[in-house]
């Protein structure tokens, strides 16, 4: 096929866009594996500094992660069966229910954040443990879980396979466990991966609901950012892309792979 | 039968409400009661507006926002029409690209920007080498405009994408056959077939870039914003009162230009999230 020149034109386009946005990611990784980035490349190659941030930082890395994994139990927990009430009866109640669970992610974390601290920052063993900060995160993250599962469930009929079960005699639960949680499950991995990855990179509230002991991975970031030479921050930085880039292309893998099947279906 | 199964329901909707009712509407309601029981009682919400200082930041932040906004849908509107209509070679892996900072938290698009503009920067050393000294402006207004479309970009392809997808060819051929020229096509047929994805991705990054923190945080600029202003307020001013009073106008703000779209735009805005 021939291209245009109009063709061309908006494929350099793309490129400069595509160039603005990983340019500055390919530049910090370099940053974080050269001896010193003033002198450039030439000053040599060093694993040295991410040894330097598994020293200072290790305790923020693992936290992200355990606070990830809580947020994504809790996440599926509640929003699993909430998603399946408001597909199996739609209504004006279910219809304000998933309006309010979807409230936060309007809001900015900043003012969730200070609304929790205002309320119960009182309560200092919680205030001071890494429960708070799971309470932001869950907030922010649910809405995503409960739309990914009931866009799924939304888009076939899974009332007739239920009614089907019922008159073979499962009762409620079996059918929800052995036709419902099946057939959504497209929908609850997407929604887990978005929690995970939602949940690692959370700076906004995080960085309000958090104290010197509950550092997680973006915090630390930004006091590598502001206190550490550059270097420092970099290969921190390396570390961050390098947990949250296989839980993207899993996640995109997963939506290209839900698109087809719908388009097929 | 019917009973017994709504009760079911009900028990299993039951922990989205308590932790919606306990952890955000509750904190909610008190951060609206604080910002109205300060030392300057219910005028804190209007302090937004009479103070001179306050309203500035407001004022920058929504021309920034809007800016920022009307920027992104072009370079993005540009882009997802493009990548959904021809197919090439590498085209999965620029929207790889395009959509990968969508998981970096605010301080790393700052950590970014640096990393073009800043002092040891691209733009520095590309500059530099033409003689023209080093240029960089991460730590100025031009860096937080280039950080909130670093973010921006991301979150609004995948819908354009999305929505150019449904776009009927046919339409456009129609417009060819009767002596439209691209421009023409452009502004009669695609515009207004994209514009339900406009308005909906739109109010998106209206909003996020309202209610960005972590980008202005790093980058540290002069230019104040609100939320680094309610920031301030609060941490440094334990001034908590005004805090929550400015908290929760922005709040509204985000939340109504979110509503508001979505009523204008019909149910394209509830896919966006």
């Amino acid at each position: 096929m021939r291209r245009s020149g109009y063709f061309y034109a908006q494929l350099a386009f793309t490129l400069l866009v595509c160039a603005f946005l990983i340019v500055p990611v390919f530049m910090s990784i370099i940053a974080g594996l050269t001896e010193n980035f003033f002198i450039g490349v030439k000053s040599g190659l060093t694993l040295r500094w991410i040894g330097v941030v598994w020293d200072l930082y290790a305790p923020t890395i693992l936290r992200s992660m355990y606070i990830a994994l809580a947020t994504l139990a809790v996440t599926s927990f509640v929003g699993v069966p909430t998603a399946y009430v408001l597909a199996k009866r739609p209504g004006l109640v279910t219809r304000l229910i998933e309006e309010f669970l979807v409230l936060p992610v309007a809001i900015p974390g900043l003012a969730i954040a200070l609304a929790l601290i205002i309320t119960y920052g009182g309560f200092r063993d919680f205030r001071t443990s890494w429960l708070f900060i799971l309470v932001g995160h869950v907030l922010y993250t649910l809405p995503f879980m409960v739309r990914s599962v009931l866009a799924v469930l939304s888009s076939f009929d899974f009332l007739v396979l239920e009614e089907s079960a019922a008159s073979l005699g499962a009762g409620f639960w079996r059918r929800f466990f052995g036709i419902v949680i099946p057939n959504a499950r497209s929908g609850i991995i997407a929604g887990a991966l978005t929690v995970v990855t939602l949940s690692i990179g959370e700076f906004n509230l995080t960085w309000m609901l958090h104290t010197p002991e509950t550092m997680t991975l973006p915090v630390g970031l930004a006091d590598s950012y502001a206190s550490m030479r550059l270097e420092i921050g970099s290969a921190y930085t390396l570390v961050f892309f390098v947990m949250i880039t296989p839980l993207l292309i899993a996640l995109q893998r997963y939506g290209m792979q839900r698109t087809k099947t719908r388009k097929a279906a | 039968m019917r009973g017994r199964e709504n009760r079911i329901l009900l028990l299993m909707v039951a922990p989205a409400i308590i932790v919606g009712a306990a952890f955000f509407l509750l904190p909610l309601a008190r951060l609206a009661l604080v910002g109205a029981t300060g030392n300057l009682g219910l005028s804190a919400y209007a302090a937004v507006i009479t103070n001179p200082q306050y309203f500035a930041a407001l004022g920058s932040t929504i021309v920034l926002s809007i800016t920022v906004t009307a920027m992104t849908l072009v370079i993005a509107g540009f882009t997802g029409v493009f990548l959904e209509r021809n197919h090439f070679l590498g085209r999965e892996a620029l929207i790889s690209m395009l959509t990968l900072p969508l998981a970096f938290p605010g301080v790393v698009v700052g950590f970014m920007v640096i990393m073009l503009a800043g002092r040891t920067g691209l733009t520095g050393d590309v500059t530099a080498l033409f003689g023209a000294g080093r240029l960089v402006f991460a730590y100025s207004i031009a860096g937080l405009f280039t950080g909130y479309i670093y973010f921006s970009i991301p979150r609004v392809i995948l819908t354009i994408m999305a929505a150019a997808e449904k776009l009927d060819p046919a339409l456009e051929e129609a417009a060819k056959s009767l002596g439209a020229n691209p421009g023409r096509v452009v502004l009669d047929v695609i515009l207004p077939a994209l514009q339900p994805a406009l308005i909906a991705s739109g109010a998106v990054c209206f909003a996020t870039s309202m209610g960005a923190f972590g980008t202005a945080f790093t980058l540290a600029t002069d230019i104040k914003v609100l939320p680094i202003v309610i920031y301030t307020e609060f941490t440094l001013l334990a001034n908590i009162s005004l805090a929550a009073a400015l908290s929760m106008v922005l709040g509204a703000i985000t939340w109504l230009t979110l509503a508001a779209c979505r009523a204008f735009a019909g149910t394209a805005a509830a896919a966006a999230g």
